[in-house]
């Protein structure tokens, strides 16, 4: 039995249940999770974390949903809301809002309270303080955030399959119903695991990116007022379960 | 047969339910067990190694950004396994532990205050009881933060194997989901919640326990506090 038999097979790469349809779908599934959990737990966060209210609750959340089951809760939505796209999304999202809800609030407390005092004391607008002092420093951690956030949706965008729905989990599903499966499932195993690995090292350069930047302007401030704040940067990714 | 929760169906599959939460229970003790029993060596040599150490933790942080469910499948060709045994579901599990583990483990022996160290060395410690009675119990916060979370998303992630036929608990999630029938997937929620939510404060007591000076609150300053705060030792 030839592993890659059904990788390999050109039949496989057309069509509506072909490989780059699948593809497609998960792809689908893991950017619109993402952008609704965004539209959700970005400004949430940033307001949690500039009026500093709420803390406990976003530690809270953290914990409880790392044990939570994914697949248990996808099930639940798709069962209860009929399937499609629209539930897949919803639970996913669900699951990606703790991550970047949490670490936008640490990185908005973690961010130097003299220079938001600073800031505050030139005159500078709730709005302005958010948006020139405390985003800037909070970027590297959110970036991080994010990026667990992503691993997440998209391995559990995997599991989707279970709550019969497409995506590459399909190909793990559908294999394992059948005695010479192994291939298929091979397949889907193979191509998540490259989608999941590529999102990580582009969503990690992208946080070095943002990490470069603040260190960076905190560098000048230090050259200006000699002071000796040096913070370690920080790879505090919040690691949880990538189902 | 379509309510929320039918408490009938409990009352008669009281047998099965328990039976699965033993299942889940050995499989996550497992996993974590020969993970961290991996981890703790390997994590001090990773620590020891210096310019390695780098390199030797992306590879573990790769590892650990694999989906599990490719990791289940990657399984049997690595152990030379059937697709349905749950060695697959055990082993994939205790290589995300070990990816977690390694890297707090590496990080705990770095939070130590060389200083420490050497006054260790400089009242006559050799370097067996230096790293076993001082060292190690001074790393031992992080390795247990770690631990924490190694638990927890392992006791969660065994359910991911039903969809490879498999799972434990996650069993109850393939057969409500069949059936069209929420109580049992409400059920595996729960119980593998609670389950979770225990094993993480059974650990924390533990912690409590062997570390009495460390109290049970969050330690003040440093890497070790960022890294809590934001939650995982990554």
């Amino acid at each position: 039995m030839n592993l890659f038999e059904h990788l390999l097979d050109p039949a496989n790469w057309s069509g509506a249940e072909g490989i780059p349809a699948r593809i497609g779908e998960h792809l689908t599934y893991s950017v619109a999770a993402m952008a609704l959990a965004m539209v959700i737990a970005l400004p949430l966060g940033i307001l949690i974390g500039h009026t500093r209210r709420g803390n406990l609750l976003v530690a809270g959340l953290a914990n409880a949903t790392r044990a939570l089951p994914t697949l248990g809760l996808l099930v639940l939505v798709v069962l209860l809301l009929g399937t499609g796209m629209l539930p897949v999304v919803l639970a996913l999202a669900v699951l990606a809002i703790p991550p970047i809800l949490n670490s936008t609030v640490v990185g908005f407390r973690t961010a130097d309270p003299d220079a938001v005092l600073a800031a505050a004391a030139m005159g500078m607008t709730g709005g302005q303080q958010i948006r020139q002092v405390e985003l800037p420093l909070a970027s590297p951690l959110i970036m991080s955030g994010l990026r667990s956030a992503t691993l997440q949706v998209i391995a559990t965008a995997t599991v989707a399959a279970m709550a019969a729905s497409g995506g590459l989990g399909r190909y793990v599903l559908d294999g394992q119903k059948r005695a010479d499966g192994y291939p298929e499932m091979v397949t889907g195993a193979l191509l998540v695991m490259v989608w999941a690995l590529v999102a990580d090292l582009l969503l990690g350069a992208l946080t070095r990116v943002a990490q470069r930047r603040s260190s960076g302007r905190r560098r000048v401030r230090t050259d200006l007022f000699d002071t000796d704040e040096a913070e370690p940067g920080p790879d505090t990714r919040n690691k949880g379960a990538s189902a | 047969m379509n309510e929320f929760l039918d408490f009938d169906w409990i009352r008669r599959n009281t047998g099965v339910i328990a039976d699965l939460t033993v299942q889940h229970l050995l499989w996550s003790l497992i996993a974590v067990a020969v993970g961290l029993a991996l981890a703790l060596p390997i994590g001090y040599l990773v620590h020891r190694t210096g310019r390695a150490a780098g390199f030797l933790l992306a590879v573990a942080g790769l590892l650990y950004a694999i989906p599990s469910i490719a990791l289940f499948v990657a399984m049997p060709l690595v152990l030379g396994s059937k697709i349905l045994d749950p060695i697959n579901v055990i082993g994939a599990l205790t290589v995300y532990t070990f990816a977690l583990l390694v890297r707090s483990v590496s990080d705990g022996f770095a939070d130590v205050d060389p200083q420490v160290r050497q006054s260790a060395v400089a009242v006559g410690y050799g370097p067996i009881r230096r790293v076993l009675g001082v060292e190690f119990p001074l790393a031992l916060p992080v390795i247990f933060s770690g631990l924490r979370v190694a638990t927890v998303s392992t006791i969660s992630l065994v359910a991911v194997g039903a969809v490879i036929g498999n799972g434990a608990l996650g069993q109850l999630f393939d057969r409500g989901f069949q059936s069209g029938f929420a109580t049992p997937i409400i059920v595996g929620i729960v119980v593998i919640l609670v389950m979770a939510l225990l094993a993480d404060g059974l650990i924390l007591l533990i912690q409590g326990i062997m570390l009495p000076w460390f109290g049970l609150g969050p330690r003040s300053g440093g890497r070790g506090r960022l890294r809590r705060l934001v939650g995982a030792p990554r």
